[in-house]
């Protein structure tokens, strides 16, 4: 069996952003950067079905300069067999539809059986790259994962709804799923295998190769929404910040009374 | 420009999600048509025509034999615009849309500025102005970010769709939410851990607090998700809707779909390290600070009162 995982590196949510000089992106520098969280469902599951099925290649996929190597890296101590980097330094400026593209132009000739993608990305979050990845390579696909499960060519997954209800779907490989929060618990990476994970095949690709397509749509400018509401902040020492809290509830509210 | 409104529908009922679609299509001064997989006996208030598809022979959740609808309608309209909601029901069937008609995909829009979508980025911490390179463009809206202020009315004209859908995925029936437990829809104040918490065994203090108060205590989901907190707890869109008086957000970031859980609450208290956390747009009351220093503090205090 042949499964692709695909995993974006993406900066910490709660890094302080600031607007590039070209106001199309956020500024690249002085951000802590880790893998894109629904990626790591999707790395875990893909793991666990290779130990499941046994002989199975694993291959991790990420688009992006030469610093994703290190999330790669990451997915290989996980588990994964081997890392196919497609070396872009400029990912960021790429719509969906483009990495997509390149991810499908990857792919193409080499049969995988199932694909596993994030559903959404942190930063842009365009919840896309995985169903067209399906849909340019022909695949069916699945989105919104949180339960799995794999016999013989056949893939039992629940989808999650609104609501916290599940659909429940049978679906034939070759398949794309695109993974929910909660799936399973990615797994962390051992020191040992963080070590023979340094001896893991992480080929670098140039992106130039695999870009067949036009963007189809561009960023006009990035910038910070206006601050709404404008409640009331408390800064300071954390005592007096509670007898402040507690002032603000007896006046305002009536849960103290 | 011509515009096509896709509705859902779940387990036999029209969503009341339409609206949203409907107040979207007027914002962009739009002539729409809206398109259903569902069945005559519930149909949305809309004066327009509404193109059915049996949900019995296309199925509710067939995307193969959906996608191949829409594309034909938007062929026959001649449309320029597929708006489909950001839910899961939109979010999986749009990008095959987008793939089939060869058209940009812009997803999650919260507003149109300028004529121009915006969407947000990172949490919601930033926002991004796109522009659609292509003749014909699908969208997805942010649930919530557009609706009609008052109930949608207008009776619309049926055109049925007939056939079959054929599709290459099964769709076996659905499974309930997990139910029984708290039901925090009732409770009066709410105090819920997020992942700034940092371990399980702070949940405690959030607890704690919520007794203090004489409330309940609720979670995020990634605080659910690693099964620190059972999951009828979790506040949000695929956890429970609560309105109490008072709720109090504990290291929670503030995510969309977090917000669309506890935004009608009274009155809403968030205790966060990070100042520039989305969820100070809903917080009446913004406290930075560290909440395991803080959380006990303030019990200590509640409770001496
Ligand atoms: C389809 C879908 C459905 C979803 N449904 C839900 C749902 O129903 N409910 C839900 O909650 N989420 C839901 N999510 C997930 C949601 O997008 C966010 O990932 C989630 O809400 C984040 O939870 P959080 O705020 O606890 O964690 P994070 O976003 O990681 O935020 C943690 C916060 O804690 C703060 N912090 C860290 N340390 C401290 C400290 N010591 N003291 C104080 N503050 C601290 C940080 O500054 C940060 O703001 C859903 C996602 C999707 C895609
Ligand atoms: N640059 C990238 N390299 C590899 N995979 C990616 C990249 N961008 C997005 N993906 C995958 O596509 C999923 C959805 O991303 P998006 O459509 O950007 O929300 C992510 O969770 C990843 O699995």
């Amino acid at each position: 069996m042949k499964i692709l995982v695909c995993i974006k590196q993406v900066p910490d949510m709660e890094s302080k952003f600031k607007v590039d000089t070209a106001g199309t992106w956020y500024e690249k520098t002085d951000l802590a950067w880790r893998m894109n969280e629904y990626d790591e469902y999707a790395v875990e599951q893909a793991i666990q079905l290779k130990e499941q099925v046994k002989d199975a290649d694993l291959t991790v996929l990420s688009v992006g300069g030469n610093q994703v190597k290190e999330t790669m890296k990451k997915a290989l101590a996980m588990g994964c067999d081997r890392g196919a980097h497609i070396e872009d330094d400029s990912s960021s400026d790429k719509e969906p539809f483009e990495i997509a593209g390149i991810i499908g132009e990857y792919a193409k000739d080499k049969s995988f059986d199932l694909i596993f993608t994030g559903m959404q990305s942190q930063d842009r979050g365009s919840a896309q790259v995985g169903i067209l990845v399906a849909e340019q390579l022909d695949m069916s696909a699945v989105s919104t994962v949180v339960d799995f499960s794999y016999s013989d060519g056949t893939v039992n997954v629940k989808r999650e709804l609104e609501g916290g209800v599940k659909a429940c779907i049978t679906a034939k490989t070759p398949l794309v799923v695109t993974c929910q929060l909660g799936l399973n618990t990615p797994r962390y990476p051992t020191l040992p295998n963080i070590m023979k994970a340094k001896k893991k095949e992480l080929l670098s690709l140039p992106v130039e190769d695999l870009l067949k397509v036009e963007p189809r749509q561009e960023t006009v400018k990035v910038y910070f929404p206006e601050k709404k509401g404008g409640g009331l902040v408390l800064e300071g020492d954390a005592a007096e910040l509670a007898d402040k809290l507690i002032q603000v509830l007896k006046e305002k509210t009536a849960v103290l009374a | 420009m011509k515009i096509v409104l896709v509705a859902e529908y779940r387990d036999g009922k029209l969503l009341g999600s339409y609206g949203e679609l409907i107040d979207f299509a007027d914002k962009m001064g739009g002539e729409s048509v809206m398109f259903l997989v569902g069945n005559d006996t519930d149909l949305p208030k809309y004066d327009g025509v509404v193109y059915l598809a049996d949900a019995e022979n296309f199925g509710e959740y067939n995307p193969d034999a959906h996608k191949k609808l829409i594309v034909d309608l938007v062929g026959k309209e001649q449309a320029d615009m597929v708006v489909f909601c950001h839910s899961s029901y939109g979010w999986d069937l749009a990008p095959r849309v987008a793939f089939a008609l060869k058209a940009a995909q812009v997803s999650e829009i919260v507003e149109i500025a300028d004529g121009l979508p915006v969407t947000p980025v990172c949490n919601a911490k930033l926002r991004r102005t796109v522009k659609v390179k292509t003749p014909q463009s699908v969208v997805t809206l942010q649930s919530g970010a557009f609706g009609l202020t008052e109930e949608p009315a207008g009776s619309p004209v049926i055109e049925k769709i007939e056939g079959n859908g054929e599709g290459r995925i099964e769709f076996t029936g659905y499974e309930e939410a997990e139910s029984g437990g708290v039901d925090l829809s009732k409770a009066q104040i709410i105090v819920s851990a997020g992942r700034g918490v940092g371990k399980p065994e702070n949940v405690e203090m959030i607890a704690n607090l919520a007794k203090a108060l004489g409330g309940e205590y609720g979670a995020s989901r990634p605080v659910v998700d690693s099964e620190w907190v059972e999951h009828n707890r979790q506040v949000g869109t695929t956890g429970q809707t609560v309105s109490p008086k008072l709720y109090v957000a504990c290291g929670i970031s503030g995510a969309i779909q977090h917000l669309a859980g506890m935004k009608k609450s009274e009155f809403i208290v968030a205790v966060n390290t990070d100042r520039d956390a989305p969820i100070a747009e809903a917080a009446d009351v913004f406290v930075v600070a560290d909440l395991k220093e803080f959380v006990p503090l303030l019990t200590e205090k509640i409770q001496s009162l």
